[in-house]
């Protein structure tokens, strides 16, 4: 039996897609308005390829779901419209902008002025509209650490919110979806991976992803130690001096608060000996992680991703 | 991580994947030493370094505290939120790691059943100034509970007891005393200091008395996935993909054992039979799928599967039951209603459900069995359970994918209980009518490989044995004795023999070395030939049995699985499981047949107590520890303990 078993060992990035792919069927199959939140980034790449993955030669059976800041890159938009095309799947928009246009939030205002916190309203407004029971969310555990105990199957109030003393034990891998109607999930498919999986799965499946990933020369300016885009939504300050620099993003987010590293990393290969070698969690060049001690759990709990 | 360890490519993605989990008491330095595997390791990061540095110095500590690293969780416990477990992932380059880190306060067996469930290895922390104390046996019978195939005991804080060998010696004997209860076939022990870093990712400078591996290369070096079952083909179906008229998939991931194209499978419950066409995947077919793959089955007849079947081999199929026996650990704070309707989720499958009795109620401290009526949070017991409709199982021990299932409470949709079903919990213990003929019902489902040949019809004895046990005036009874070579079973047997002989039972006495040099005279030491005699054993236990004896049986039997097969072939609490145990260094110092010189000396090999490991029962009928006992004294115990058992109603 012994050297039986010895050949079945897999390497950890097919456990993790095995699991993930489990996990995109269990939504499916329990579920009845799923939605796949979808905002251009690594991890929501890597969500979908699972999707497809997992259903295939069959169609995704569930809409993307993209909550629009309007503050986005460009590059990012692009890749997401060129995908939707490219597999003809449904996507689903919640603007940011229109929320603010019909007056249900108010822009922030000063330099640090950012639309994250509008985005949770968007996100449960427009999840609430389309009924979703469930969003498969690209959260990791180690990504922060509010993340560490959350749930694959994380259970949300009729208000989309997240009540820490109220979450069900998971074993095995037995998902309990059950829940009263206007209740709702969030599942995380990937919440065993780290950056680092995430980047490895990417290149061992020649995934492609946005540009902004790759280093790029890009006007840029310091903020408290982040360099943030020089773009028409930051309000810079009069002495913060804009330069150009040759940059790449670890995470795509809003450009009013995604840091850029500097790097010269232009090939995936690059990119994985980067971030092998880093210094920094991906998180540590976001700027909204910094505004207070536990500002990604006090988000969580309003129903941020 | 430091540029000097940065991972190429290859070596990262041909890294394996360890699921651990830790256990300890508050303060026994649980979080420490994650905090220090983490940072000996090289994955912290420096935003994360220079926090905690922060609120080291702010609190006014020397040094940095590696416990905060993971510290998110006791602020969390001030605020009672409920945690029961937090994920963290470290990678070196041999392996990649998650932990289950759960938090030691009260909710604790909740929280461990948890983190256990998942994971293939337990490390348990004892504090060295603190000894072993109850919550680490607490621990440890959870592990062995949920069948963690590895446990290692680290034993912390060595640097306060001076690095004492001698101390730690204590500790080690004090906790193997303890685990021979257990049902785990690998612990290791490890003397550390969390604080200081000996023996955790470095080796200590200090304790040269220790040649064992550090934590660390311990963990790097384990094998995994020793928990899979690669026999037992089990698809539960999860998801149905039907693109267009012309394809139709089964999708679902193999809970265990192997399947390839043109293999036989059987759909249950329809018990429709078909092959297997193509394993679909989007990276192409596969030639086989194994534990762990998630794919999805074409098979070649129309047959309508939906989600909640399970696809299997065809001479090997699950229990197929909706009534059985189960080790549930209760996880709610409303308390385990009798008669109540709960849903079942196991597999793909739900069903309503309700507990029909509490057998017994577990004391996870002193790992006995009390009397109770219900079971309380964190409380764990054994319990009958009924199904609206059968599910598909196998015993926890066998297979945790097919063995595991959850409880919900349909009010609230909260799960309520963690399920771990027993073997041979097919027959309720007090029920006189469930003859052997239900047992051998069961057996193309236990009997794994090795199915009754189809064309024997079992046919009634021709004289039963109950007219038998009538005219010897005694039921008849297999006593099974289990334990490593020089424990003392054949001692023991004869002088039993002798006593009910004497009081004018009819018996027999099957030895181990009497039936090797005939009936398995073809036998020799392998797994799975040691497997086989036990299978054979069993059966000549069971005409005697059938002849109406009291049938004495002396085998080392280290295979858990096996005795269980031959428990199975009588009715429930005919077979009484004796395990006889000694330390093994008496064992080895009787020697009666001189095998452990020989191991000493390479002359054999695989020998069971010395190379070869020793499946402990769970729970046997009796324990006969013979260091304590004399002969004389473990035959009372046994006549006493089957007095019920063999006099005639
Ligand atoms: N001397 C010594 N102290 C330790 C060791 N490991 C942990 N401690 C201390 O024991 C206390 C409790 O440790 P902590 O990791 O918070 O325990 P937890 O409650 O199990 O997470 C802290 O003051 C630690 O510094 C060790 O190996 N040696």
């Amino acid at each position: 039996m012994t050297s039986d078993t010895d050949q079945l060992r897999t390497t950890h990035l097919k456990e993790l897609e095995d699991e993930g792919i489990y996990v995109m069927r269990e939504v499916a199959a329990q579920f009845e308005r799923p939605v796949l939140l979808f905002s251009g980034g690594k991890d929501s790449i890597c969500m979908f390829h699972l999707a497809r993955k997992a259903f295939y030669p069959g169609k995704i059976p569930f809409p993307l779901m993209h909550v629009d800041t309007g503050h986005n890159f460009p590059e990012t938009i692009e890749f997401r419209d060129r995908l939707v095309e490219e597999h003809g799947v449904e996507l689903i928009i919640g603007s940011v902008q229109e929320a603010i246009d019909e007056g249900y939030v108010k822009e922030e205002t000063g330099p640090d002025a950012s639309r994250n916190a509008l985005q949770t309203f968007t996100l449960l407004d427009t999840l609430k509209k389309h009924q979703v029971d469930a969003a498969l969310g690209g959260g990791r555990r180690d990504e922060e650490k509010a993340r560490a105990k959350e749930r694959f199957f994380s259970h949300r109030d009729v208000f989309g919110q997240w009540d820490p003393k109220n979450q069900r034990p998971e074993l095995w891998n037995l998902f309990n979806g059950r829940k009263n109607p206007g209740e709702s999930f969030r599942v995380f498919p990937l919440s065993n991976w780290t950056e680092m999986d995430v980047w490895q799965y990417i290149a061992q499946e020649k995934m492609e992803i946005p540009s902004i990933y790759f280093a790029h020369r890009r006007n840029v300016f310091n903020r408290r130690g982040v360099w943030l885009a020089d773009t028409e939504f930051v309000n810079k300050m009069p002495e913060e001096e804009v330069v150009e620099k040759t940059v790449r993003f670890r995470t795509i987010g809003d450009a009013t608060c995604t840091g850029a590293v500097l790097s010269e990393a232009s090939s995936m290969d690059e990119i994985i000996q980067e971030v092998a070698s880093a210094r920094q969690t991906e998180r540590g060049n976001r700027h909204d992680d910094k505004r207070s001690e536990t500002a990604m759990e006090d988000r969580k709990r309003q129903g941020y991703f | 991580m430091s540029e000097s360890d940065v991972m190429t490519d290859t070596k990262y993605l041909n890294m394996d994947l360890l699921r651990f989990t830790t256990a300890g008491s508050v303060d026994d330095g649980k979080s420490t030493l994650i905090g220090r595997l983490l940072y000996d390791s090289k994955s912290i990061f420096e935003d994360q370094m220079e926090a905690i540095e922060r609120t080291s110095r702010s609190s006014g500590e020397e040094g940095v505290n590696l416990a905060l690293l993971t510290d998110g969780l006791k602020a969390e416990r001030e605020q009672k939120i409920t945690i029961d477990v937090a994920y963290r992932y470290f990678a070196t380059p041999k392996r990649k790691f998650i932990i289950a880190d759960t938090p030691g306060h009260t909710q604790y067996t909740r929280n461990m059943v948890t983190g256990a469930s998942t994971a293939e290895l337990a490390v348990i922390l004892v504090d060295a100034q603190k000894g072993v104390l109850t919550q680490s046996k607490r621990h440890a019978f959870i592990s062995s509970l949920l069948q963690i195939p590895h446990l290692v005991v680290a034993v912390n804080k060595m640097d306060l007891v001076g690095y004492e060998e001698g101390v730690y010696d204590d500790i080690i004997k004090d906790f193997r005393k303890f685990a021979k209860k257990l049902d785990v076939d690998d612990i290791t022990y490890i003397p550390i200091s969390a604080l200081k870093g000996d023996n955790v990712v470095d080796k200590s400078k200090v304790m040269d008395w220790y040649n064992g591996p550090t934590l660390l290369h311990h963990l790097e070096t384990v094998k995994v996935d020793a928990s899979n079952n690669i026999v037992d083909f089990r698809l539960p179906v999860q998801y149905v993909i039907r693109p267009n008229q012309n394809f139709r998939g089964f999708s679902g991931r193999i809970a265990s054992g192997r399947i390839r194209p043109g293999e036989e499978i059987v759909v249950l419950p329809s018990r429709l039979n078909s092959r297997v066409k193509r394993i679909v995947t989007q990276d192409g077919d596969l030639d086989e799928a194994s534990p762990g793959d998630s794919v999805t089955l074409i098979i070649e007849d129309e047959i309508d599967i939906s989600r909640g079947d399970m696809i299997v081999r065809k001479n090997n199929i699950p229990n197929v039951r909706s009534e059985f026996e189960a080790y549930l650990c209760w996880m709610n704070q409303e308390a385990m209603k009798l008669g109540k309707q709960y849903l079942l989720r196991h597999t793909t499958r739900t069903t309503q459900a309700y507990v029909e009795k509490l057998v017994y109620r577990m004391n996870v401290d002193t790992i006995s069995r009390e009397s109770a009526d219900s079971l309380e949070l964190n409380e764990i017991g054994r319990i009958k359970l009924k199904t609206s409709q059968p599910i598909f199982y196998d015993p926890y021990s066998l297979n945790q994918k097919t063995g595991s299932f959850i409880l919900i409470d349909p009010d609230s949709n909260v799960t309520v209980a963690a399920g771990m079903i027993r073997a041979g919990s097919t027959l309720s213990g007090d029920d006189p009518a469930e003859t052997a003929e239900e047992v051998l019902d069961d057996r193309d489902g236990e009997f794994k490989g090795r199915p009754a040949s189809p064309d024997v019809v079992w046919e009634p004895w021709n004289i039963n044995r109950e007219i038998r046990e009538e005219r010897f005036a005694q039921k008849a009874l297999v006593l099974w004795m289990t334990g490593i070579s020089g424990a003392g079973k054949s001692t023991i047997a004869k002088e039993l023999e002798q006593k009910l002989w004497g009081e004018g039972r009819q018996t027999i006495l099957l030895d181990g070395d009497q039936i090797r040099h005939g009936l398995c005279g073809d036998l020799g030491f392998s797994d799975q030939d040691r497997s086989e005699n036990i299978r054979r054993v069993g059966e000549v236990a069971r005409l005697f049995f059938e002849h109406g004896n009291i049938v004495i049986c002396t085998f080392v039997s280290p295979f858990r699985e096996d005795r269980d097969r031959v428990r199975k072939l009588m009715p429930e609490g005919r077979f009484v499981e004796i395990e006889v145990t000694c330390d093994p260094e008496t064992a080895q110092t009787r020697d009666p047949k001189g095998l452990y010189a020989k191991a000493k000396k390479g002359e054999i090999r695989g020998l069971t107590g010395y190379d070869a490991t020793f499946e402990a029962p769970v729970q046997p009928d009796l324990q006969l520890n013979t260091d304590e006992l004399s002969p004389a004294e473990a035959v009372d115990k046994i006549l006493k303990a089957i007095d019920v058992h063999i006099k005639p109603e």
